[in-house]
């Protein structure tokens, strides 16, 4: 302990006490004033967050991996369990699988003459980047990744980020090696769709519940329950057609879609590169070759 | 008897506890789990660690350091730049002003305010993201989150008093 009632700590104390009581209102106006700027989109708080994130990466990746080993294992033994009923569901899937192929083989040679008939000019080439998801949303108020791929494997804003199943956000930030990836569901997600059977245009908004809703439908559009919702590719980096999900009910409030992707379990996410080179070549040369350890697929 | 230096250093390292655990706790509150949305109502490990060390040690957690912890948590959670900062600090500045009614009271005590703090926290958290959002967001996840952050606290409690005793005893 100090010594105390020395004349000196007689004036120090009260002086001390009121610069610290400065020190925590400026800290208080510090707080606020990032929100501020984080609302106004200001580039130095984006700055600030994506070098943050760069930092924690590796330590996050490291964290993340004897967990999902852990879960694998555990995976591993139920798969064994469920192997005679996996093997027969297997079976039949391969059957129906295969009527399938037949079809979609039909339908390319179509496509293939229809497209040269009509002299098509082919969509972009697409190349897709695997990252793994080293944090989660933290909070009841974000709907967000973050993933372990960043701008040096040639991640950049806007690209689509999907699972196996269909998609699931769009990347919304980027550092050099972590990006973050705003889920469909968060309050902020905004994604142009279509209706797969009607070619309705919407955009799908996400209000952090799990069932993101249709909005700018045409009225009078009276939607089935599982008709099936896809990207239209508007506006930009989204490759039209991936699927989303489908409608899950149509309530007071408009239509609610149940996106496919199962979101408990999202551990690797795939970021489609659909490529902007068209619009944006001169002014900003594609990086070459990615140096970044992550598979690239073209 | 340790020399200056090293006993500076020692010293130093054990009044780096507070702040160090703080860090771990927010990092490994973003670390996925496998379990069905847990990312969506994990404990408020932070407010936790704010309520504890401003009660028993400001000192070693001081303000700018609380700063620091939830700018990291609103980076690292993807939240809005500052929304958790501005709620532990005012946490912070709440149970500092507060903390001698609780010095050196049983455990009970120290559970039965932060059975009124956190509510208070998690309900500025939810109103300032609201405010931000312009809109009312749903608000069932944050009410699963408070639970579970109370129920989480007497274990926390249980570590920093741990780590408290194992590494503060002297200074």
């Amino acid at each position: 302990m100090k010594p105390r009632g020395s004349p000196i700590m007689r004036y120090a104390a009260p002086l001390k006490a009121a610069a610290q009581r400065f020190a925590f209102l400026m800290l208080i106006a510090g707080a606020v004033g990032l929100i501020i700027l984080g609302k106004a989109d200001a580039i130095l708080v984006e700055r600030l967050r994506v070098a943050v994130s760069d930092a924690f990466a590796p330590i996050l990746a490291a964290l993340a991996r004897p967990i999902a080993t852990v879960d694998n294992a555990i995976d591993e033994v139920r798969a064994l369990v469920a192997l005679r009923a996996e093997n027969e569901r297997l079976r039949q899937d391969n059957a129906e699988l295969r009527n399938w192929e037949q079809v979609a083989r039909e339908l390319g040679a179509q496509n293939r003459a229809l497209s040269a008939a009509l002299k098509f000019v082919p969509r972009g080439e697409e190349r897709s980047i695997t990252g793994r998801v080293i944090a989660d949303s933290g909070g009841a108020f974000v709907r967000s990744l973050l993933i372990d791929a960043g701008a040096r494997d040639g991640v950049a804003k806007g690209q689509a980020v999907v699972v196996g199943q269909g998609l699931i956000g769009r990347i919304a930030e980027v550092g050099e090696v972590s990006a973050r990836a705003l889920l469909i569901t968060d309050l902020n997600s905004r994604i142009p769709v279509v209706v797969e059977t009607t070619r309705d245009h919407a955009i799908l908004a996400g209000d952090n519940t799990d069932l993101p809703r249709l909005l700018y439908l045409p009225p009078n559009l009276a939607l089935q329950p599982g008709t099936r919702i896809v990207t239209s590719g508007d506006g930009g980096a989204f490759p039209p057609g991936l699927p989303i999900g489908t409608i899950a009910s149509v309530g007071e409030g408009g239509p609610r879609v149940q996106p496919f992707a199962n979101w408990s379990r999202v551990e690797y996410v795939r970021i489609i590169d659909y490529g902007l080179k068209g619009i944006l070549g001169p002014l900003e040369p594609a990086p070459a070759q990615p140096r970044g350890k992550h598979a690239v697929h073209q | 008897m340790m020399s200056g230096l090293a006993f500076q250093l020692d010293r130093a390292a054990r009044r780096l506890f507070p702040f160090a655990f703080s860090v771990l706790l927010v990092v490994l509150s973003v670390v996925p789990l496998p379990v069905p949305g847990y990312g969506l109502v994990v404990p408020s490990f932070a407010l936790m660690a704010v309520y504890y060390w401003a009660i028993h040690r400001p000192d070693l957690l001081p303000a700018p350091a609380v700063f620091a912890l939830g700018l990291l948590e609103d980076i690292l959670s993807g939240a809005p730049t500052g929304l958790n900062t501005l709620v532990l600090l005012l946490v912070y500045g709440a149970m500092r002003n507060q903390r001698r009614p609780f010095l050196g009271k049983p455990f009970a005590v120290m559970w039965f305010g932060f059975l009124v703090v956190a509510p208070a926290a998690i309900f500025a958290h939810w109103l300032f993201a609201s405010a931000l959002a312009g809109r009312i967001i749903p608000a069932h996840t944050a009410f699963v989150q408070l639970l579970l952050t109370l129920a989480f606290y007497p274990w926390l409690t249980w570590l920093f008093a741990a780590g408290q005793r194992a590494f503060l005893r002297q200074s």
